[in-house]
C-alpha cells in the first residue's frame, strides 16, 4: 500500500430521514486494488458507491482521494478527479450504435472547450474508440444499436464508457447483474484484465460469491449499512458474521468456497 | 468546421435547394412567394425547436423569443430609424437570445411538461406586457417601414424573399454544422440518458443552455424576419399562444431528420392554411387538425420520413 491510499473513506455516514443507511464507514484502497463489495439488498453497497461518485451527498464523514477531499463532489467533478462508475442498469446512450456511444463518450472525455467544437469522428477518436472496442471485445457489435445488444454486451458498453477517461478509480455497480450464468466469467474476465492493464483501482458490487472469490483482492462485507468484514476473500467468505448476514447458511457456504478461494 | 462544410451532403442539399429557390421566387406568382416567405421564416424558429425536441425538450413558450425578435425589429425601426435588414436581424438575434441566456438559467433544470409550461408562462408574461403598454403599440402593435439592403430599397418584395431564403440557408448551416460537432452530438446524448453524460464529465444543463439560448436566437431571427416581411408587429400574431402552438404543429409536422426539415414543414403549413382556409372559411382548423393528427398516426417521425422513404426506394442518399 502506497503512503497515500488511493481512497480512503472516515467515518462516513448516510441517512435517510432518521434511517441510517451508511454508518460510520471507513474503508483504504490502495492503486490497482481490486475490492469486492458484497451484503445482503439494503445492506448499504450502492449508497456506499453513490456516495463515492457524487451521486449522493453524505451526512456526514470525508472522502479523500489521493490524500484530496472530494466528499460531496458533482458526478461530473468526480469524473474530471479521476473516479468513475458503471451502473446496476446500464446506461449508455439507447438509441446509438455501440460506436457512437464511445465515440460521444470519449469526446465528451477529451472536452476542452475546443475539442467540444470537432467532430466526434476525429481520427483521434476513431482510434480510441477501436482500442477499446477490441479490448471489451464489442467490436462485433459496432454498428449494432445499443437497444438491440444483450445484456452483457450492454454491460461491456457501459464499462469501456466508464473507462474512456482513464479513471484511478472505478467502481462498478453489480457488473454482472441481468446477465446469463454462461456468459458472466467470461465478461468479468475482460473487464478484469482490462482494468488490471489500466492499473485502475476497482471496486464492484457482486452478490454472485463465485466472482467475489475468482477475481478480488479484498472484500468488503456490508450488513445494515455498516462494514462488517474488511478481509481477504479466503478469510471474508469464512467469517461467521458474513456467513450469517451476507451468503446465508451452510450451502452457500459450501457453493461459495467450492474450487478454493483467490485464484484470480 | 470548413470540413464539415466541404463533405456534408445535407449541406450541398440546403446549398442547391435553397439557391433554386431563391431564383425561382422571381418567377412566382405574390401569393405563392409570400407563402413561401412566411414559412420559411417560420422555419428558422422550428429549427430551433427542433433541436430542443431531438433533446427530448419541447417548448410551448417559443413565441417569446419569436416575439422579442419581431418587436425588436418595430422598435429599432421606429426610435432608431434602422432599416437595414442584417442590423434589424443582429438587434432581433442579440435581444432574444440574451433573454434566452438570462431565462435559460431557470429553464436548464426542468424537464418534460414543466419546461413546456413555463416557457409558455415565460411568453404569456410579455403577451401580458405587450397588451397593456400603450408605447409597444397595445393590442394593436405597429408598423414596420419598408427592410433596405445595405442602403438599398428595393422595389418589389422579390429581394426580401432571396434574403429571407438566404438567411435560412445560412441558418440551416449553421445549425447542422452545429450538429455534428461533439457538442452537437450531445442532443441525442442527453435525450437518451442524461444520467450518463453527467458521469461522463458533461454538464447536462450546460449543454442544454446552450441549445436553448440558440433555440431563442433562431426564434428571434424568425420573428425579424416575418415582421420585415408582413410590415407589422402585433401581439396577436407575434406573442400569444397560439404562435407558440403553431411552431409546435410545424415541428411534430416536420420531423426531427434533417435541418431542412422545419424549412419544409413551414412552406407546407402555410399552403395548407391557405387552402383549408379557401375550402373551409369556417372549419379550416378542422383540415389542419385532421392533417397533424394523420401525420402523427401514419408518419410519427414527420413528413421528412416520407421524403427518406421515397429516397432510399430510389436509392438515393440524402
Amino acid at each position: 500500500m502506497t503512503e497515500v491510499p488511493a481512497l480512503k473513506v472516515t467515518d462516513l455516514c448516510k441517512s435517510f430521514s432518521g434511517i441510517m443507511a451508511a454508518n460510520n464507514l471507513n474503508v483504504e484502497a490502495a492503486d490497482g486494488e481490486i475490492i469486492g463489495i458484497i451484503g445482503a439488498n439494503g445492506a448499504g453497497k450502492t449508497v456506499f458507491v453513490n456516495m463515492i461518485t457524487g451521486y449522493l451527498k453524505p451526512t456526514s464523514g470525508t472522502i479523500e482521494f489521493q490524500g484530496k477531499d472530494i466528499t460531496g463532489i458533482e458526478p461530473r467533478n468526480a469524473t474530471h478527479v479521476g473516479v468513475c462508475r458503471s451502473f446496476q442498469v446500464s446506461q449508455v446512450f439507447m438509441t446509438m450504435t455501440v460506436e457512437e456511444n464511445l465515440l460521444t463518450a470519449l469526446s465528451i472525455a477529451k472536452q476542452d472547450g475546443r475539442a467540444m467544437l470537432q467532430s466526434p469522428r476525429a481520427p483521434d477518436l476513431l482510434i480510441e474508440c477501436e482500442r477499446l472496442m477490441t479490448l471489451y471485445k464489442i467490436v462485433d457489435h459496432r454498428n449494432q444499436v445499443a437497444s438491440t445488444l444483450s445484456q452483457g454486451v450492454r454491460k461491456l458498453l457501459d464499462i469501456a464508457m466508464a473507462v474512456v477517461s482513464n479513471p484511478k478509480i472505478l467502481l462498478l455497480d453489480e457488473p454482472t447483474s441481468g446477465v446469463s450464468v454462461e456468459e458472466k466469467f467470461g465478461i468479468m474476465d475482460i473487464v478484469i484484465q482490462a482494468l488490471k492493464e489500466q492499473g485502475a483501482t476497482v471496486l464492484f458490487v457482486e452478490h454472485d460469491m463465485e466472482i467475489v472469490e475468482r477475481y478480488v483482492d479484498r472484500v468488503l462485507a456490508f450488513y445494515q449499512g455498516e462494514i462488517i468484514c474488511d478481509a481477504p476473500p479466503i478469510e471474508a467468505l469464512r467469517d461467521p458474521k458474513v456467513i450469517e448476514y451476507v451468503i446465508g447458511g451452510d450451502h452457500a457456504l459450501n457453493t461459495a468456497l467450492s474450487g478454493g478461494a483467490g485464484h484470480a | 468546421m470548413i470540413e464539415t462544410l466541404k463533405k456534408d451532403k445535407t449541406v450541398r442539399w440546403i446549398i442547391l435547394g435553397f439557391l433554386a429557390l431563391a431564383i425561382t421566387g422571381n418567377f412566382m406568382e405574390a401569393w405563392v412567394q409570400n407563402n413561401i416567405m412566411f414559412g420559411l421564416a417560420r422555419g428558422l424558429a422550428v429549427l430551433g425547436l427542433m433541436v430542443l425536441w431531438r433533446t427530448g425538450l419541447i417548448s410551448f413558450g417559443h413565441a417569446l423569443y419569436f416575439g422579442i425578435g419581431a418587436y425588436a425589429v418595430g422598435l429599432v425601426d421606429r426610435n432608431l430609424g434602422i432599416s437595414d435588414i442584417f442590423l434589424r436581424l443582429i438587434f432581433a438575434v442579440g435581444a432574444s437570445a440574451f433573454v434566452g441566456f438570462l431565462l435559460g438559467f431557470i429553464l436548464r433544470k426542468y424537464r418534460g411538461i414543466f419546461f413546456a409550461m413555463l416557457n409558455l408562462a415565460f411568453s404569456m408574461v410579455l403577451y401580458g406586457i405587450l397588451v397593456k403598454v400603450e408605447s409597444l403599440g397595445s393590442t394593436d402593435g405597429f408598423s414596420v417601414s419598408q427592410t433596405t439592403i445595405l442602403g438599398w430599397a428595393p422595389e418589389n418584395k422579390y429581394a426580401l424573399f432571396a434574403a429571407i431564403v438566404i438567411a435560412c440557408a445560412i441558418g440551416a448551416v449553421l445549425v447542422q454544422c452545429y450538429l455534428k460537432t461533439a457538442l452537437g452530438s450531445l442532443t441525442t446524448a442527453i435525450r437518451d440518458n442524461e444520467l450518463r453524460v453527467e458521469y461522463l464529465g458533461f454538464s447536462v444543463a450546460r449543454a442544454i443552455h446552450v441549445k436553448y439560448v440558440m433555440s431563442a436566437g433562431l426564434a428571434g431571427a424568425s420573428g425579424a424576419l416575418l415582421a420585415m416581411a408582413l410590415g407589422q408587429v402585433d401581439p396577436d400574431s407575434m406573442v400569444n399562444w397560439p404562435v407558440s402552438g403553431e411552431l409546435v404543429f410545424i415541428t411534430v409536422m416536420a420531423g426531427p431528420g434533417s435541418v431542412i426539415a422545419p424549412f419544409l414543414g413551414g412552406v407546407v403549413f402555410e399552403f395548407l392554411r391557405t387552402y383549408a382556409f379557401e375550402l373551409a372559411p369556417e372549419a379550416w382548423q378542422l383540415i389542419v387538425g385532421g392533417t397533424l393528427l394523420g401525420i402523427i398516426f401514419f408518419l410519427p417521425m414527420g413528413l421528412w420520413s416520407l421524403l427518406e422513404r421515397i429516397w432510399k426506394r430510389r436509392g438515393v442518399s440524402s
